[in-house]
């Protein structure tokens, strides 16, 4: 302890104010990204089962989703959000301007969105991957359709989505970086501010990637411990 | 008809370098991540240490961090080198060098990418059986024959399906260089956006045309892995 304190007061950068920064810089980050996911997800699972549909009215929708958010740049998608929405005229007049005023929702929206269009693939390729015996034992015990999506085939494809979603959450607490681009402070923001404060770019960055680094190792560790835990079934033996 | 105010040309030009810098980064990943799939892969152990930080490292930290470090930082480190060959030498080296930000770009880039090729390339690398090695060396060719003759060609038919992931992300990550100022497309929609104060009809030919590079890219890969797959039965 004495040795951190130590270490602090000999340095100019790394102070009890610049380091609450990098704090807040923080919470955004984890915020925005925790919040994306969870509403990704959700929006995923519905949009996943529409685009295993065999009818082309449901199917296609869906697919025309996945393709322009998973085929165009993340930064484009936010941009058009952010610039699209704010400078539509009125909107500052208007009641949703309480939302709009700062960047954080748009950002939401755009990384809500995104997530959503990866996580719909991956939940489609999970669902299809579901053994057909499975789904022949459900329809002679007499399940319905939506029985059979909720006991049988979703269960198991959450489980064999896993490693994949694992990395998607990785994919987006890095593409958050972007959220820095639009007046957000987030890890990024933080380390822009206090590279610009003290021209010491390799000192301001270093530190916000060692904290990327490690909330990156902590994903991987939980998702390491969730895949232990429901894909034990098939780990080699 | 779409009217883009006089921007047209411009959003044109930078789509073209939009285009230059995906290649040129695709370029210097595909040679890093040979270079770091045979470091993985080799019985040195310093090698293999080194390239294993190398992907761990770059794989944990966002793009844009990695490319303000290089962009900002390199400018400071390569200017402390000269400075140090400048005072070295009493003035008989002078030399000044202007990080520009499209350099930057396509290191950061390719940099960021070989991280991710390496582990691509060392998979596949890794599904070449070793008895077609071995019977390469009992033939008597050198090393290079060998890689040259029997690993890539089989390799790249388990390489192309990462190779091609990777090369869609790589296309969609340009974007991120409009961030240090580099004027491509999203740079130069953005600026005209916020002159014009239209931002949907800038925005969406930039997307249309990343959309039309994924859609050729994928077009293209799927041709490459017929190429590569010649000779293959696939159940």
């Amino acid at each position: 302890m004495d040795a951190i304190l130590a270490l602090l007061e000999n340095n100019d950068i790394f102070n009890p104010t610049t380091l609450a920064h990098y704090w807040d810089g923080l919470v955004n980050t984890v915020q925005l990204v925790f919040l994306s996911l969870v509403l990704g997800l959700v929006l995923a699972v519905p949009l996943a089962i529409m685009r295993t549909s065999k009818k082309p009215w449901i199917n296609w929708p869906v697919w025309c989703f996945t393709y322009v958010f998973r085929g165009t740049p993340l930064l484009i998608q936010l941009y058009m959000i952010y610039y699209g929405v704010t400078l539509i005229d009125g909107i500052q007049e208007s009641v949703f301007w309480v939302i709009f005023e700062r960047a954080f929702y748009p950002c939401l929206i755009a990384f809500t969105l995104n997530t959503a269009a990866y996580t719909t693939e991956i939940f489609r390729g999970a669902i299809e991957a579901t053994p057909r015996g499975e789904i022949e034992a459900a329809k002679a015990y007499g399940m319905s359709a939506a029985k059979r999506m909720r006991r049988i085939v979703l269960p198991s494809a959450f489980r064999r989505a896993i490693p994949a979603y694992s990395n998607e959450v990785v994919f987006m607490l890095h593409s958050s970086a972007i959220a820095s681009t639009v007046t957000i402070i987030d890890l990024t923001g933080a380390a822009r501010d206090i590279y610009a404060r003290f021209y010491a770019p390799f000192q301001a960055y270093i530190f916000a990637a060692l904290i990327y680094l490690c909330l990156t190792f902590t994903i991987f560790y939980i998702f390491k411990q969730l895949e232990k835990r429901m894909l034990g079934h098939l780990r080699p033996r | 008809m779409l009217d883009l105010h006089g921007y047209g040309p411009s959003i044109f030009n930078g789509a073209i370098l939009t285009i230059q810098l995906a290649f040129l980064s695709l370029l210097i990943a595909v040679l890093l991540g040979l270079l770091g799939a045979s470091g993985k892969l080799s019985s040195k152990r310093p090698l293999r240490w080194l390239s294993t930080l190398y992907t761990t490292l770059i794989r944990g930290v966002p793009d844009l961090v990695l490319m303000m470090l290089i962009y900002f930082g390199g400018q400071i480190g390569i200017n402390a080198v000269t400075d140090w060959l400048y005072n070295t030498s009493d003035g008989a080296i002078d030399i000044f060098f202007q990080v520009n930000p499209f350099v930057a770009g396509v290191a950061t880039i390719g940099f960021i990418f070989g991280a991710y090729m390496s582990e691509t390339f060392r998979g596949a690398f890794m599904a070449v059986e070793n008895g077609q090695i071995e019977a390469g060396k009992a033939y008597g060719m050198t090393g290079w024959q060998v890689f040259n003759r029997i690993m890539f060609p089989q390799m790249m038919r388990h390489a192309l399906p990462g190779l091609g992931n990777n090369w869609q992300v790589l296309l969609k990550t340009t974007a991120l260089v409009s961030v240090i100022g580099l004027a491509d497309m999203v740079n130069l929609a953005t600026e005209a956006a916020k002159t014009v104060r239209e931002p949907f009809i800038f925005f969406v030919p930039v997307a249309l045309v990343y959309l039309a590079l994924t859609t050729v890219s994928e077009w293209v890969f799927r041709q490459l892995k017929r190429r590569y797959s010649v000779g293959v039965m696939e159940g």
